[in-house]
């Protein structure tokens, strides 16, 4: 293969495909057709912006977290505290939600990145308990036990006011969404991010051609932070609620579990992985609420020991490729 | 003085206990890490079927404590050999990421099963009629159980250095961590050696599961809630270590229970910051060699 030619062939790579607006018409198909059901549908949607943001982390930068709730949870009690004690008004809490979690996620990502292995995955994961620990204790700025209540939002752009059905609340998160998918797909697409994936594949090669690997990897974690912090901040202010559980390590865990069913290293991965485990925990958790994480446990051995690369990974397989 | 002495008992006491439940727990995962590199997060599930184990025999068939510590030590390294052959095996080469959500799995699969067959509430651990009182130090006097935790496992950490440092198992084992491949060039069986280490590792994490059943409570939530504990002893101790875990213990169990007894509000902070720190300094744990 020719230098030319290898560029066309990577230039057609991301390249936008028809096939990628099936979770658009999707999802803008569920407002019409799941109209009685949107706040459970705003939760699919802030659950695939939550995974995307772990995408980055895990499938692009390699990272192996078990403590991304720390940004998800920073980002909700952001928004959450910007609503009660700043202003209102929704677009600057998202923006402050995602400014918070970034800073968390510069701050730890200089901690963690030192190290490897075990010693990384458990930094990340003491982080997580860190922050929980302070929103437990620092009860007269984010309720503690009982959680942030009295989150008031004012109408998006003093026009749409959030309603009691969550019409507005569904269409304000897929359109972040969207947002934030578009600019994971350019950031991905670009030098930057094809950089990451060499990262992933041959750290010691990247090193070997000058690339500033330390300084890519924080930057990623800072950017997968923001994401996560968004997706916190659109459960605030949808929900107008922030309960301890968004810094957990269950939450940590469900998300990459997510992102492992639906595939890992690639941005639909989240979109499938995220909202089929969210329809199917909201079908099996109400029938057999205990034996969930029974399922869910054994569909994560089993995925490891057949089905590597989750759902998409299959498809693919069936397809030949 | 009259009032600062006692209180500095107390903590070196009861956190020289917690202390010793972690090792005793965590020292198995130092060594299958060390050993082969394998991120098992279902460590910590051993350690809770193995003090689900004990304490039911203790409480419903009134088993004596010792038998049903053996019981529990000998059900559990079974069960850890048998999915250690069958799958664990299957993951030597794999990703740390494929090892992470494989033994999360596990951790799930126990957890829910566990509040399948015994509920959600912790298990209520009455100890002995023998071990209930309490022990009269002289100037002061400390719970009978808990010394009886401490004194148990100076015993089981005598026997397991013995056993690492003087037997002909113990020196192959320490051959293979230290470098596997030469280890094997000169004919030891290391994926055998594995099995054995694994096996024993798990047995001892459920004696400590069983043992320490008063300090870490005994419910569903067992293998999630304390995995940081476990993860620090191991992080900060040194992969491959089996001092390292040793001084990483004292230091997480007598600081935990300082912080806890002199700052409360703020107890988890600092202990959280000062492994951070020493992470920081040390990344590959006090006892690491990498």
């Amino acid at each position: 293969m020719t230098d030319a030619i290898a560029i066309a062939t990577a230039l057609r790579q991301h390249r936008p495909r028809w096939i990628e607006a099936i979770p658009w018409i999707l999802g803008i198909g569920g407002y019409f057709v799941f109209s009685d059901q949107l706040a459970f549908g705003s939760q699919i949607l802030i659950a695939i912006l939550f995974a995307l943001s772990l995408d980055l982390v895990l499938g692009f930068a390699g990272i192996v977290t078990l403590g991304h709730a720390a940004f998800y949870g920073t980002g909700a009690y952001a928004a959450g505290i910007y609503a009660i004690h700043v202003s209102h008004e929704p677009l600057s809490g998202l923006l402050v939600a995602a400014v918070a979690a970034a800073a968390v996620g510069a701050i730890s990502g200089l901690v963690i990145l030192r190290t490897h292995g075990l010693t990384q995955l458990m930094l990340t994961l003491a982080i997580a308990t860190l922050l929980a620990e302070a929103a437990n204790k620092a009860s007269f700025l984010t309720g503690g036990n009982d959680g942030l209540q009295g989150i008031e939002i004012d109408p998006i752009a003093g026009l749409f006011h959030f309603d009691m059905f969550g019409r507005t609340g569904y269409l304000y998160c897929l359109i972040v969404l969207f947002i934030a998918w578009l600019f994971t797909r350019v950031l991905l697409a670009s030098p930057f991010g094809q950089s990451l994936v060499g990262i992933r594949e041959n750290v010691t090669r990247m090193h070997a051609i000058g690339a500033p690997v330390g300084a890519r990897l924080l930057i990623t974690y800072a950017i997968g932070a923001a994401i996560a912090g968004v997706a916190g901040g659109l459960l605030a202010q949808t929900t107008q609620f922030v309960g301890q559980s968004v810094l957990s390590f269950e939450r940590s865990g469900e998300v990459v579990i997510m992102l492992v069913f639906g595939g890992i290293g690639r941005i639909y991965g989240a979109f499938i992985g995220a909202a089929i485990y969210m329809i199917a925990q909201d079908q099996l958790a109400k029938s057999d609420p205990e034996f969930w994480n029974f399922w869910i446990g054994l569909i994560l051995v089993l995925s490891v020991l057949f089905a590597r690369g989750g759902i998409l990974g299959i498809i693919d397989r069936l397809r030949g490729r | 003085m009259q009032t600062i002495l006692p209180a500095l008992v107390s903590i070196l006491f009861h956190g020289l206990a917690f202390a010793m439940v972690l090792y005793i727990v965590s020292v198995g995962l130092s060594l299958t890490m060390g050993l082969m590199g394998f991120v098992n997060l279902a460590h910590g599930a051993f350690a809770m079927v193995g003090g689900y184990v004990a304490v039911t025999l203790m409480n419903v068939y009134h088993v004596p404590f010792g038998l049903a510590l053996l019981a529990a030590f000998i059900v559990v390294a079974l069960v850890s050999a048998v999915l250690e052959r069958t799958l664990y095996t299957r993951l030597y080469g794999a990703g740390e990421l494929e090892q992470v959500l494989f033994t999360i799995g596990l951790v799930f699969m126990a957890g829910a099963v566990m509040r399948e067959l015994f509920g959600p509430v912790p298990l209520p651990v009455t100890p002995p009629a023998m071990l209930s009182g309490q022990l009269d130090l002289g100037f002061r006097t400390v719970p009978m159980y808990r010394a009886f935790i401490i004194g148990v496992s100076f015993v089981l950490i005598a026997l397991l250095w013995l056993g690492i440092e003087r037997t002909r198992f113990g020196a192959r084992l320490r051959a293979a961590v230290d470098n596997r491949r030469m280890a094997e060039a000169i004919g030891i069986d290391t994926s055998l050696l594995f099995t054995v280490t694994f096996a024993l590792g798990s047995g001892l994490a459920a004696l400590g599961g069983g043992l320490g059943a008063d300090i870490l409570a005994i419910y569903p939530g067992y293998a999630i809630e304390y995995l940081v504990y476990f993860l620090m002893v191991v992080a900060v101790g040194g992969l491959g270590s089996i001092r390292g875990p040793f001084v990483a213990a004292l230091l997480l169990g007598i600081g935990d229970t300082a912080c806890k007894y002199l700052v409360p509000e703020f107890g988890a902070f600092f202990l959280y910051a000062a492994m951070i720190a020493l992470l920081m300094w040390r990344p590959a744990g006090l006892f690491g060699r990498i």
